[in-house]
C-alpha cells in the first residue's frame, strides 16, 4: 500500500479545508496577494474543485504600490483559473494620497488593514482564505486554521475555538466572519518545493536578475517605477537581486543573489540563516509583539 | 528497524548536500513522509528545551529569531546566560504577560527522512482541553518525565488522555538524565513503575528512552553517557515509527462526501478526503445512509484520472449510476459498510466554561454530517488523575464523562476505536456557536438499532390533501403576559372560520396533562418544549395547522423544534412585549410573586429570555392591537401578506 509523502498529506489537508469552507460558508472569497503563498493556495483551490473552477472570487486588496510584475501575474492567473478577480483600493487612502514614502505605517493601516475590512464589508464575504503559515512568525504558531473575527473584524486570541481532528466548526452569527488559513501547516520549504513540483507560475521577482536598486536604512529597495522619490545623492545601482517575500515595493527589501532557478532559490533559502519575514518592515513595529497587535487590529 | 550504520552520525546535517547537490536534496525531501506528534509535560520537565533543541538542531530557528531569543533569554530567561528554549515555544503576548500558556502551538522541523509537526500543549488549567486538541491529530505522543521525580500524577494524566484519544505510539522520555548521573537504576525503576500503570489503563506498549534535552543525550546521537541503553535515539525512533495514514489505508474504504462537483450536465463527482481504505475504478460501492449501490467509474484529480486513491488523499469520485449522494453521505465499499444509528454511548470531553445542559439541543459535527443532538446526564465522569469513575449530573470545563447522546436523524458512524474519522465528533452550542465539547463514539445503543420506522401507506401528504391545506406550526414565543394566548386564540378562530383544520396547544393546559410531571428547572423546561415539539410534529403530520403558545425562552429549544419539521412549515411568531409592559399587565399576578421571591426561575426576572434572532413573524404589541396582530399572522401563514 502506498504511503503518502508529507507534501501529499499537506495537499490533501489543504484541499479538505478549502472544500469545507465552500460547503459551509455563504460567501467565501480568496485573498490573493500574488505572492508565492497565494500562488500555492490558488493552485490548491483549483485542485480542490477540478473540473469546476473554484466557486468563489479572488480578492486583491491593492495598495497601488505593488511591483508591476505582480499586477501582470495577478491578471494572468485570474484568467487562467477562470475565477472572478475583485480589486479593492481604499478610496480614502486614494483620496489622501497615502503612500509608503511619506506616511510610514499609516500606509499599511489604511491600504491593507482598512482596505481589507472595507472590501469584506462591501461584498458581504463571510469567509476569507488567507495564505498565512504557522512557521512564519511566533504568534502564528498558535493561530487556528479557522480564525473567527467579530463583526468589527477584531481577533480575540483568548476566544478561539479548539480544532480537533479535521473537524472545523464554521458556524457563526450574522456579521461575524472567518479567516481560513488552508496552508497553516506548510513551511517555507514546503511551499517552494510544491511550486517546483507542480510548476506553479510565480512572480519573476523571486528569481535573481539585474535590477535598479538603492540602499536605504539597511534595506535594498528596488526602483520599480518613476514614483520612487530619490533622495539627494541617491542613484539607482544595477544589482543582481531577488525577493524572498513580495509586498509594496517601497517596503520590501531585496537580497543580493545569483539564484536564477527554483532549485537555486531553494538552495539559497535553506542555506541562509535569516528568516523570511525579516525583509518586511511590519514585524518590527511595537517590539516583539508586532504581528499580534496588528492581528487584533484586523490585519490579516 | 534501526540502521546501525548511521547510528552515530548526526541525522540533521544536510547542509553539505544542499550546497553540493540541491536537486538530490530536493529529491530526498520530496519523498519524505510526515509524522505528527504531541509532547506532554510541563516546563519543569524540560519539554520546551527539548522542542527548542529539535528545532535548533534541524535549523528551524533562524538567525534573527535566535538573536531575539538570545536577548530575551538574558532579560526574562531562567537559564542564566544560556539560551532559554522555553521562550522559543512561547507565543502570544497576553500569555507572556500573565506568565501562562493557554493554547496549543504547532512547530515544524525536518530530518533526512521525515517532516515533523509537533503539537506543543503547555498550560496548567486548560491542560485537558489543550492536550485533547493536540492529541487528536497526533500519530505519536512523547511523554516527558523528570528523572529526578519519576512517575507523577501528571504523567498518569498525560498518558490517560493520549490513550483516550487513541494514540498507539507512546514514547516515555525520561529526561534530565544528566541530573541523576545517567543512572541505569533510576531509569529502570521509572520504566518499571510506568509499566505497571500503563498496563492498568490498557496501554499495550510504549518505548522508553533516557535522554537529556539540555545536554543533547540520545536525541539525535546515542550518548556515551548511557552505554547501557541499547534502544534508538529519540529522532531515530520518530523517523521510523509507523504513521496513522498507512494504518488507515488497510481498513475498508470509507469517504465522507464534502461537496458534490457538478460543473455541467455531463459530470457529477463526489469530493472528499478518504478516511480509510482505497478506491479504484470498477470498485462496487455503497452510499450511506441511503444504502444505494453503484460502481466507481473514475477517480478524478486536477492532475488527471488516477488508478487508485488511498486513505489521506483528497479526491473526486464518479459513479456508473446516478444515485442519491450529497454532503454528509459516506461512500463505502459495498459489502462492508459502516452502520447508521441515532443513539450512542460516547465519551465526551467538555471544553467550554458553560457546563453541559443535559437535554439541551446542540449541533454535532461528525465527518461531514451536522445533526441536532441531545446529551443525557453523564453515567459517570473520570477523574483524570486517579482514573476513578464518579457520579455526575453534568460536565464542567475540562471534565471527561461517558454519556448517551441522541441525534435527530440517522448518523453514519463507526466506533472511534475502529475509525477516528467516523467516530470522533464535536459539539457546538446553538446560541454562541462555540465548540463546547469533543466526543468519541463508543458504540450505538441497541434500542435504536431495533426500533425501525414502520412504513405507513397513508402519509403526511395524504392527510394534508384530504384537508386541502398545507400543514404548519405557528410557534408563539414571548414573555409571560406578552399576549401569546390572546393572539393565538384569535388566530385560531380566524382560521377556523376559513375552514382550516387547526389545533391550539397552550402552555398552561399542556402542563395539566401531558407534562404534569415537569417543573420549571432549566432541564424540565427543555423537556417540556421537546414534548410539545414532538406533539406538534405529529399533528402537522396529521395535516393540521398547529398553534402553540409557550414562553419557550431558549433559542436552542425553539431551533430544536424547527429542525423537527420540514422546511417552510415552522413559523416562529415572536410576541414582542417589553418586560416592563408585561409586568405592568401581570394578568395572572405571577410577576408580583416572582419579584417577591415566592416564584423561582421566572422568565424575565431570574431566568433569561432569549429573543428570537430572525423570527418569521414579529409582533410589536406596543404598536399593534391583538386583532391587527392576528390578521398579520393569518395573512403571513396563508401567503397573503
Amino acid at each position: 500500500m502506498k504511503t503518502l509523502t508529507h507534501l501529499e498529506r499537506l495537499e490533501a489537508e489543504s484541499i479538505h479545508i478549502i472544500r469545507e469552507v465552500v460547503a459551509e460558508a455563504e460567501r467565501p472569497v480568496m485573498l490573493y496577494s500574488v505572492g508565492k503563498d497565494s500562488a500555492v493556495m490558488l493552485h490548491l483551490a483549483r485542485k480542490a474543485f477540478y473540473p469546476s473552477p473554484p466557486p468563489f472570487p479572488l480578492l486583491h486588496v491593492d495598495t497601488t504600490w505593488k511591483f508591476r510584475a505582480m499586477y501582470e501575474l495577478r491578471d494572468k492567473m485570474a484568467e487562467l483559473s477562470g475565477m472572478d478577480l475583485l480589486v479593492y483600493q481604499n478610496p480614502e487612502a486614494q483620496e489622501k494620497g497615502i503612500n509608503p514614502f511619506d506616511h510610514g505605517s499609516l500606509h499599511t493601516d489604511m491600504w491593507k488593514t482598512e482596505g481589507l475590512k472595507q472590501a469584506l464589508d462591501k461584498y458581504g464575504f463571510d469567509a476569507a482564505f488567507g495564505g498565512a503559515r504557522r512557521d512564519e512568525e511566533k504568534s502564528r504558531a498558535k493561530e487556528r486554521i479557522f480564525s473567527f473575527r467579530t463583526s468589527s473584524h477584531g481577533w480575540d486570541p483568548k476566544n478561539q475555538r479548539p480544532e480537533l481532528w479535521n473537524l472545523y466548526n464554521a458556524k457563526k452569527a450574522r456579521g461575524e466572519s472567518i479567516r481560513v488559513f488552508p496552508i497553516s501547516n506548510w513551511t517555507e520549504l514546503d511551499v517552494w518545493q510544491y511550486i517546483h513540483l507542480n510548476d506553479i507560475p510565480i512572480v519573476p521577482l523571486y528569481f535573481a536578475e539585474k535590477r535598479p536598486t538603492v540602499e536605504r536604512d539597511g534595506m535594498l529597495l528596488m526602483v520599480d517605477d518613476e514614483r520612487f522619490p530619490l533622495k539627494p545623492g541617491e542613484e539607482p545601482v544595477m544589482r543582481s537581486i531577488r525577493f524572498r517575500t513580495l509586498g509594496c515595493y517601497p517596503l520590501t527589501g531585496a537580497v543580493e543573489s545569483e539564484a536564477k532557478t527554483l532549485p537555486e532559490v531553494i538552495q539559497e533559502t535553506l542555506l541562509t540563516t535569516t528568516s523570511e519575514r525579516q525583509g518586511r518592515a511590519i514585524d518590527k513595529d511595537a517590539g516583539g509583539a508586532g504581528m499580534e497587535v496588528k492581528k487584533q487590529q484586523g490585519y490579516f | 528497524m534501526t540502521d546501525t550504520k548511521t547510528r552515530n552520525e548526526p541525522v540533521y546535517v544536510v547542509d553539505e548536500l544542499i550546497a553540493q547537490d540541491i536537486d538530490a536534496y530536493l529529491e530526498q525531501h520530496e519523498h519524505k513522509t510526515m509524522l505528527r506528534f504531541i509532547t506532554c509535560g510541563s516546563v519543569d520537565d524540560g519539554k520546551s528545551t527539548l522542542i527548542g533543541r529539535l528545532l535548533y538542531d534541524s535549523k528551524m530557528i533562524f538567525e534573527d529569531q535566535l538573536d531575539a531569543l538570545t536577548s530575551d533569554s538574558k532579560k526574562v530567561g531562567t537559564q542564566g546566560q544560556e539560551i532559554d528554549f522555553a521562550l522559543l515555544v512561547d507565543g502570544l503576548a497576553a500569555e507572556r504577560e500573565q506568565g501562562i500558556t493557554i493554547d496549543v502551538a504547532y512547530r515544524f522541523f525536518n530530518t533526512e527522512k521525515r517532516k515533523f509537526i509537533v503539537a506543543d500543549c503547555p498550560g496548567h488549567e486548560q491542560y485537558t482541553r489543550n492536550m485533547v486538541t493536540g492529541a487528536s491529530t497526533a500519530d505519536l505522543a512523547v511523554i516527558l518525565i523528570d528523572a529526578r521525580k519519576g512517575v507523577l500524577v501528571q504523567t498518569r494524566r498525560h498518558s490517560y488522555l493520549c490513550h483516550l484519544i487513541g494514540i498507539k505510539n507512546i514514547v516515555l522520555a525520561v529526561n534530565k538524565m544528566d541530573l541523576v548521573d545517567y543512572s541505569q537504576e533510576v531509569f529502570d525503576k521509572i520504566v518499571a513503575d510506568y509499566t505497571g500503570f500503563a498496563n492498568s489503563i490498557g496501554i499495550e506498549s510504549f518505548t522508553a528512552m533516557p535522554i537529556s534535552g539540555f545536554k543533547g543525550d540520545n536525541i539525535t546521537t546515542l550518548s556515551a553517557n548511557t552505554p547501557w541503553y541499547k534502544g534508538p535515539t529519540l529522532v531515530e525512533h520518530l523517523e521510523t515509527v509507523e504513521v496513522i495514514s498507512s494504518v488507515d489505508a488497510d481498513k475498508p474504504f470509507r469517504m465522507p462526501v464534502q461537496w458534490v462537483n457538478r460543473p455541467n450536465l455531463d459530470f457529477r463527482g463526489f469530493s472528499g478526503l478518504i478516511a480509510t481504505g482505497a478506491v479504484k475504478p470498477g470498485d462496487k460501492i455503497r452510499v450511506l445512509p441511503s444504502g444505494k449501490t453503484s460502481t466507481v467509474s473514475k477517480v478524478v484529480t486536477f492532475d488527471g484520472d488516477i488508478e487508485e486513491a488511498v486513505a489521506g488523499e483528497s479526491v473526486t469520485v464518479c459513479f456508473e449510476d446516478e444515485i442519491d449522494c450529497s454532503r454528509g453521505s459516506v461512500i463505502s465499499v459495498a459489502d462492508n459498510p459502516p452502520q447508521t444509528a441515532d443513539q450512542f454511548e460516547s465519551t465526551i470531553v467538555w471544553m467550554a466554561d458553560e457546563a453541559l445542559v443535559p437535554g439541551r439541543a446542540y449541533w454535532l459535527k461528525l465527518a461531514t454530517q451536522t445533526v441536532s443532538v441531545t446529551v443525557q446526564e453523564p453515567k459517570y465522569t473520570v477523574n483524570v488523575n486517579t482514573m476513578e469513575h464518579m457520579a455526575a449530573k453534568t460536565l464542567e470545563l475540562n471534565e471527561i464523562g461517558v454519556a448517551e447522546i441522541t441525534t435527530d436523524k440517522q448518523v453514519v458512524f463507526e466506533p472511534y476505536a475502529d475509525n477516528r474519522a467516523l467516530g470522533g465528533f464535536i459539539l457546538v452550542d446553538k446560541m454562541t456557536n462555540a465548540t463546547v465539547a469533543a466526543g468519541m463514539i463508543n458504540f450505538s445503543l441497541r434500542r435504536s438499532q431495533n426500533v425501525h420506522w414502520q412504513a405507513l401507506d397513508i402519509g403526511r401528504k395524504q392527510h394534508a390533501a384530504l384537508k386541502n391545506q398545507t400543514p404548519a406550526v405557528l410557534w408563539f414565543t414571548g414573555l409571560s403576559g406578552s399576549g401569546k394566548s390572546t393572539i393565538a386564540n384569535m388566530v385560531e378562530k380566524k382560521l377556523h372560520r376559513m375552514n382550516r383544520h387547526t389545533f391550539l396547544l397552550d402552555g398552561d393546559n399542556v402542563r395539566h396533562g401531558l407534562n404534569k410531571d415537569l417543573g420549571f428547572t432549566e432541564s424540565d423546561r427543555i423537556e417540556n418544549i421537546r414534548r410539545v415539539g414532538e406533539v406538534s410534529k405529529l399533528m402537522a403530520d396529521a395535516g393540521l395547522i398547529v398553534i402553540t403558545a409557550f414562553i419557550s425562552p431558549f433559542q436552542a429549544d425553539r431551533e430544536m423544534v424547527r429542525s423537527m419539521l420540514p422546511d417552510g412549515e415552522f413559523f416562529e411568531v415572536f410576541i414582542d412585549t417589553p418586560l416592563k409592559v408585561a409586568e405592568a399587565r401581570d394578568v395572572k399576578g405571577l410577576y408580583k410573586k416572582a419579584r417577591s421571591g415566592e416564584l423561582k426561575n421566572f422568565t424575565g426576572i431570574d431566568s433569561p429570555y432569549e429573543a428570537p434572532r430572525s423570527p418569521e413573524i414579529r409582533i410589536d404589541t406596543t404598536k399593534m392591537s391583538p386583532e391587527e396582530a392576528a390578521n398579520l399572522i393569518v395573512d403571513t401563514l396563508l401567503g397573503d401578506a
